[in-house]
């Protein structure tokens, strides 16, 4: 396997989960921190990048131990790997990039719960080896990420008006009456995009629930 | 299938690993947040002192130059006296409880204000912030709020400038003397009541009336801490 030309089947695992089998908008998993942290875009960012690494970790970790982790107990011990990387993320959050990790406050945290990361680990990492693993949670990771990065873009310009804390909507606008669309700083507002995403991608995509 | 003895080696192994690996970590990133958190709290105690006004986009290096000229750390006792040879950061929560926190900004030796911690609960969550003083030790000079889970753009917007803004130049006594505490009204302050009132309202935040009034019952109980050591100063400026 050359390392930097992806075959045909690993390019397939990091791609799928980004379209077709998008994590939010297809198997839609991880839709609440999906809404707790796209009021700005920043914080989505933020947010996105944890759970790349969280799931990409512990991916490989769970692929690694596949072959000697107890059936029996497998959950558990997918939970443990991944708290483990969840508590150490947050850690360094904490101390590199304070004012975002207190604004994304218990999400952080509540990585731990999202559904993406545990399905992952249970449906892929622990059947396959560690690159295609590698491979499967950066294309999940980026699945869930630019979904939060389209909610939090819309909720931010037309909620706040500002783009990654920068004023977009200018001042004259809001001189003439213009009004910030309240609706988009709360959640309804981020479930409301997040239908309207569904829809698009599923029209465009041709794709039919059963 | 595997034994029982060896799912539980393998469960220890896992769990004592995982533990290792964070304490590991805790151990050496902790410096580094607790720099962060005592920096927030600087930066917090100058806004609320207002003295960030005229310097909006200060950088860690600037604010921590401006707190080091300008503040004294201070600790006064429930009678009102300061305490020698005390810090906040020396305080124990568990035991110092008769202890408050006093933050004072002097300039030329003289004091122009004085700043301290207020906290309780709001409706989902605890909100910590500082409300800074005049130097004559009644008249609001500043408010922050620094850490809430208040829903976002109703309750949270406690943490914006507009809001904050409102408390300034609020009285805390009124004209005899008598401690009255601040009130965040349900939506605006009514235009038509008698300023003596008013010296004492604050508009609140239409759809965060709860939000509001946690706001009311902690800012009372915990200014009335520091009431004997606000009315020392107040004696003393005749």
């Amino acid at each position: 396997m050359s390392g930097f030309i992806l075959s045909k089947m690993e390019k397939r695992t990091v791609v799928d989960p980004m379209w077709d089998n998008n994590p939010i908008s297809l198997q839609v998993l991880g839709i609440c921190s999906a809404l707790a942290v796209t009021v700005k875009l920043d914080t989505a960012l933020v947010m996105s990048l944890a759970v790349i690494f969280v799931l990409t970790m512990s991916n490989v970790a769970v692929s690694i131990l596949r072959n000697f982790i107890p059936s029996k107990i497998r959950i558990l011990i997918f939970l443990s790997v991944i708290a483990t990387l969840v508590i150490l993320t947050d850690q360094i959050l904490k101390a590199v990039v304070y004012d975002i990790s207190k604004q994304l406050s218990v999400f952080v945290g509540l990585i731990i719960t999202n559904c993406i990361i545990l399905g992952r680990a249970e449906a892929f990492a622990s059947a396959n080896p560690p690159w295609p693993s590698f491979l499967d949670g950066l294309g999940n990771g980026l699945g869930y990420a630019w979904i939060l990065m389209v909610v939090a873009f819309f909720r931010e310009l037309f909620g706040s008006g500002t783009l990654f804390g920068l004023r977009i909507i200018p001042q004259a606008l809001y001189n003439i009456g213009y009004v910030d669309v309240g609706l988009m700083v709360l959640a309804p507002g981020a479930f409301l995009l997040l239908g309207i995403i569904i829809w698009v991608q599923r029209a465009i995509s041709r794709q039919v629930e059963e | 299938m595997h034994s029982n003895r060896y799912t539980m080696i393998f469960a220890l192994v896992v769990c004592v690993s995982c533990s290792v690996l964070l304490a590991i970590a805790a151990e050496s990133l902790k410096p580094s947040i607790q720099q962060n958190m005592r920096f927030d709290v600087q930066r917090n105690i100058l806004k609320a002192m207002g003295l960030l006004k005229n310097v909006p986009d200060a950088g860690r290096p600037e604010i921590e130059t401006i707190y080091r000229e300008r503040i004294e750390e201070k600790v006064v006792d429930a009678q009102g006296n300061i305490v020698t040879g005390k810090k906040p950061a020396d305080l124990d929560p568990r035991t110092d409880t008769e202890l408050y926190p006093v933050y004072v900004n002097t300039v030329n030796d003289r004091v122009t204000a004085y700043c301290f911690p207020v906290s309780g609960k709001g409706l989902w969550s605890t909100i910590y912030g500082y409300i800074a003083l005049e130097n004559d030790g009644e008249t609001v000079k500043g408010i922050t709020f620094y850490k809430h889970g208040e829903t976002p753009g109703l309750g949270g917007e406690i943490e914006k400038e507009w809001f904050t803004e409102n408390f300034e130049g609020k009285k805390l006594f009124d004209p005899e003397g008598k401690f009255t505490p601040l009130m965040v009204a349900k939506g605006r302050v009514n235009e038509f009541l008698p300023q003596e009132k008013k010296n004492h309202m604050v508009d609140g935040i239409s759809g965060a009336t709860l939000t509001g009034r946690g706001i009311n019952i902690f800012l009372e109980k915990d200014i009335e801490k520091y009431l004997p050591f606000l009315n020392r100063i107040r004696n003393s400026n005749g």
